[in-house]
């Protein structure tokens, strides 16, 4: 019975953002409320069931729309609810198509998060690249427009790698494209391949250049979307398939050593907050590596949490970048006097994404640490550790003292224009800043949803030994960033990373396609010109000729004599009747005789 | 509000820095005397004040690494794609 009333979350996103134009504009508002609350409410309805439904029956092989278990619903929860605080944050954005996308966007999310098998899995990713690629191009500069084409490329080649290995596994498993754990203890090319596709969209070194790339160029409330979904939604099926997959626990090392690292970097908020997503990505995926019950618990905490408080954080920036129309550190400071409420909320989301205690990271990323350290991954969990030291340094410190603190820069363009952002705005700052603290104070609420809601129920995040290591590594990273703060004083510029191999090499093509591929196409446009084409219309020219003196001449000549000796004929006829007899009797005389006489 | 406190806390500078040393020296001394140890993972976490040093030599570190990086040569002005 029940199958019959499901309603699949992403059907009611698309249908909503399908519908979008016809509304009319003094309902626009509401409507944009009305949809991504039905959506969530339609996941909060969800909450406690378990099975598959949304099963439709295509060529003969059952296709699974919705399987719902505590691990999607979950990550169904936290995307639906990402998805009502985005469109608030965007609420004063008057153009349909930026709502349309992020909708679809969200609906792809929520596609793959509730999907059972491989086909419906690849549908909604793709969904998501091409309905994303929007919310980078409505930036509208040249830049985001290249930008947006990279992201769509890179994530094509992603999608390829992923269908490639999904059709192997189609072969390999004899049709059975169900999508579950992939069998993580005897891999082959087709686990690799699918693997690749989702560790691209989780932003892995090298495979991660396009997240920092189109992140910091999206609009000011795309990026908000953008934070959330692609990464964590790559962290989902890595975790539904690839948990225990040894080889993740390095990735994820490198990728939280890899982000801090450029992040520490960077003179663009949002991609400083872009390269902290792979640091914090990385986390994630560290720990589906290790795959025990608490290392799962953990990835979806973490991801809950960090859904919210970098989104919050994007939300910052973004209204940095909306109302002053730069979010280069180098030419910010001094903020706070123009954006105090934003300046608070940010904070919330600073002081969440470094784990303090009472804050969201400080209860969830815990697991993480405590899951490694269970399974003796020691070196592992000390190189997590020193990447959160370095979160609470870039994100935690470098990011709100350079935009709202540091030197004020009086006069300049930035500083004229800077206020706090629209109503709207801050609203959604407000709820993302009011779950942060509450994750951080209130666990169970979170730790009811996941996967192992026993296990978690155990869990104590606050013990005087995780208070005391905590705050005794943030103190610390603070004294140092108190000492050494000129070191890591934003200079204005940008730094390379692998996109670099990809930009150039796609240069040097344009280049080669430019240069010698075209002189070489136009030396044998000219060469063919000249061996080729005179000589041909030469010969054409004497075929010409022929053709009409020798040929036709002959064919002509002959029709000519026809015609002469039908002229001939014609003047013996000339129609009077003696005239016909007489030339008959004259002939059949000259007939008679010749007759007789010969 | 928020603008007169801010403004209040950083014309009394000196005494922040005063409070932000009072707690790390606090944080120590609670790790040397308050804390069980009895959960640590490691044998090295038994060193009081463990964390803090490695809160300290992580954030050097990776300054350090990123210097190192830069050093490579992979900070460029911002149009460097657009030449």
């Amino acid at each position: 019975m029940i199958n019959n009333l499901w309603i699949h979350p992403a059907l009611i996103l698309i249908s909503g953002a399908i519908l979008m134009p016809l509304v009319p504009k003094a309902l626009k508002k509401t409507y944009l409320l009305i949809v991504p609350i039905l959506t969530f409410a339609t996941v909060f309805s969800m909450q406690g069931l378990n099975g598959n439904y949304g099963i439709v029956s295509f060529l003969d092989t059952p296709l699974i729309f919705g399987r719902v278990d505590s691990l999607s619903m979950v990550f169904a929860y936290i995307m639906s609810l990402m998805c009502i605080i985005g469109t608030i944050y965007g609420l004063n954005v008057e153009e349909d198509c930026q709502h349309m996308a992020a909708w679809l966007y969200a609906a792809g999310s929520l596609g793959v998060i509730l999907c059972g098998d491989y086909l419906v899995l690849f549908i909604f990713w793709e969904l998501m690249a091409f309905a994303s690629v929007f919310l980078v191009w409505f930036r509208r500069t040249p830049q985001a427009l290249s930008s947006g084409y990279r992201y769509l490329i890179v994530h094509t080649a992603g999608g390829m790698a992923l269908l490639a290995g999904l059709v192997l596994r189609y072969q390999a498993t004899g049709g059975d494209l169900s999508f579950g754990p992939v069998g993580v203890d005897a891999p082959s090319l087709s686990t690799y391949l699918i693997m690749i596709g989702f560790l691209l969209n989780a932003a892995a070194p090298p495979l991660h250049a396009w997240l920092p790339d189109a992140y910091s160029e999206a609009t000011f409330n795309g990026a908000v979307f953008l934070c959330a979904f692609t990464t964590k939604t790559a962290v989902y099926v890595l975790a539904r398939g690839f948990a225990g997959m040894e080889i993740l626990i390095p990735i994820g090392v490198c990728m939280a050593l890899y982000g801090i690292v450029y992040a520490l970097l960077q003179n663009d908020a949002r991609k400083l907050l872009a390269y902290d997503i792979i640091a914090k990505v990385g986390f994630m995926v560290a720990a589906v590596g290790v795959g025990s019950d608490l290392a799962i618990n953990g990835v979806c905490a973490l991801a809950f949490a960090h859904i919210l408080y970098k989104s919050l954080l994007f939300m910052g920036c973004g209204a940095v970048l909306h109302m002053t129309g730069t979010c280069q550190l180098s030419e910010l400071g001094g903020l706070y006097r123009k954006m105090p409420k934003t300046l608070i909320f940010t904070l919330v989301g600073c002081l969440s994404i470094s784990a303090f205690p009472f804050f969201s990271g400080f209860t969830t990323k815990a697991m993480i640490m405590s899951a490694m350290f269970e399974e003796h991954k020691n070196i592992y969990a000390f190189l997590l550790m020193a990447a959160s030291a370095g979160t609470f340094l870039v994100a935690g410190l470098k990011l709100p003292y350079f935009i709202w603190f540091g030197k004020e820069q009086p006069g300049t363009e930035p500083n004229r224009k800077a206020a706090d952002p629209p109503l709207n705005m801050q609203i959604a700052m407000a709820i993302g800043a009011f779950l942060s603290i509450l994750l951080g104070c209130y666990t169970p609420w979170l730790y009811k949803m996941l996967p192992f809601p026993a296990l978690a129920a155990e869990y104590h995040a606050y013990s005087t030994y995780h208070i005391f290591e905590t705050l005794q590594v943030l103190g610390f990273t603070g004294l140092f960033f108190y000492l050494f703060s000129k070191m890591l004083a934003p200079k204005p510029g940008m730094t390379i990373d692998m996109d670099w191999f990809y930009r150039i090499i796609g240069r040097s093509i344009l280049w080669f396609a430019k240069k010698p591929v075209q002189t070489l196409d136009n030396n044998v446009g000219e060469g063919y010109r000249t061996i080729g084409l005179i000589p041909l219309m030469a010969t054409a020219r004497f075929s010409s000729w022929f053709d009409w003196n020798i040929i036709d001449g002959v064919v002509d000549g002959l029709a000519r004599t026809v015609r002469g000796t039908g002229g001939l004929v014609r003047n013996f006829q000339s129609g009077r009747l003696q005239s016909n007899i007489f030339l008959s009797v004259f002939v059949v005389a000259v007939l008679i005789t010749i007759f007789v006489f010969a | 509000m928020i603008v007169n406190l801010i403004d209040f806390l950083r014309n009394r500078l000196g005494l922040i820095k005063l409070v932000g040393l009072a707690i790390i020296i606090l944080l120590v001394a609670g790790d040397w005397l308050l804390v069980s140890k009895e959960h640590a993972h490691t044998s090295m976490e038994k060193i009081p004040g463990f964390w803090s040093i490695f809160g300290l030599a992580s954030a050097v570190v990776l300054v350090i690494a990123s210097k190192c990086l830069e050093g490579l040569g992979i900070a460029r002005r911002e149009d460097y794609y657009d030449k």
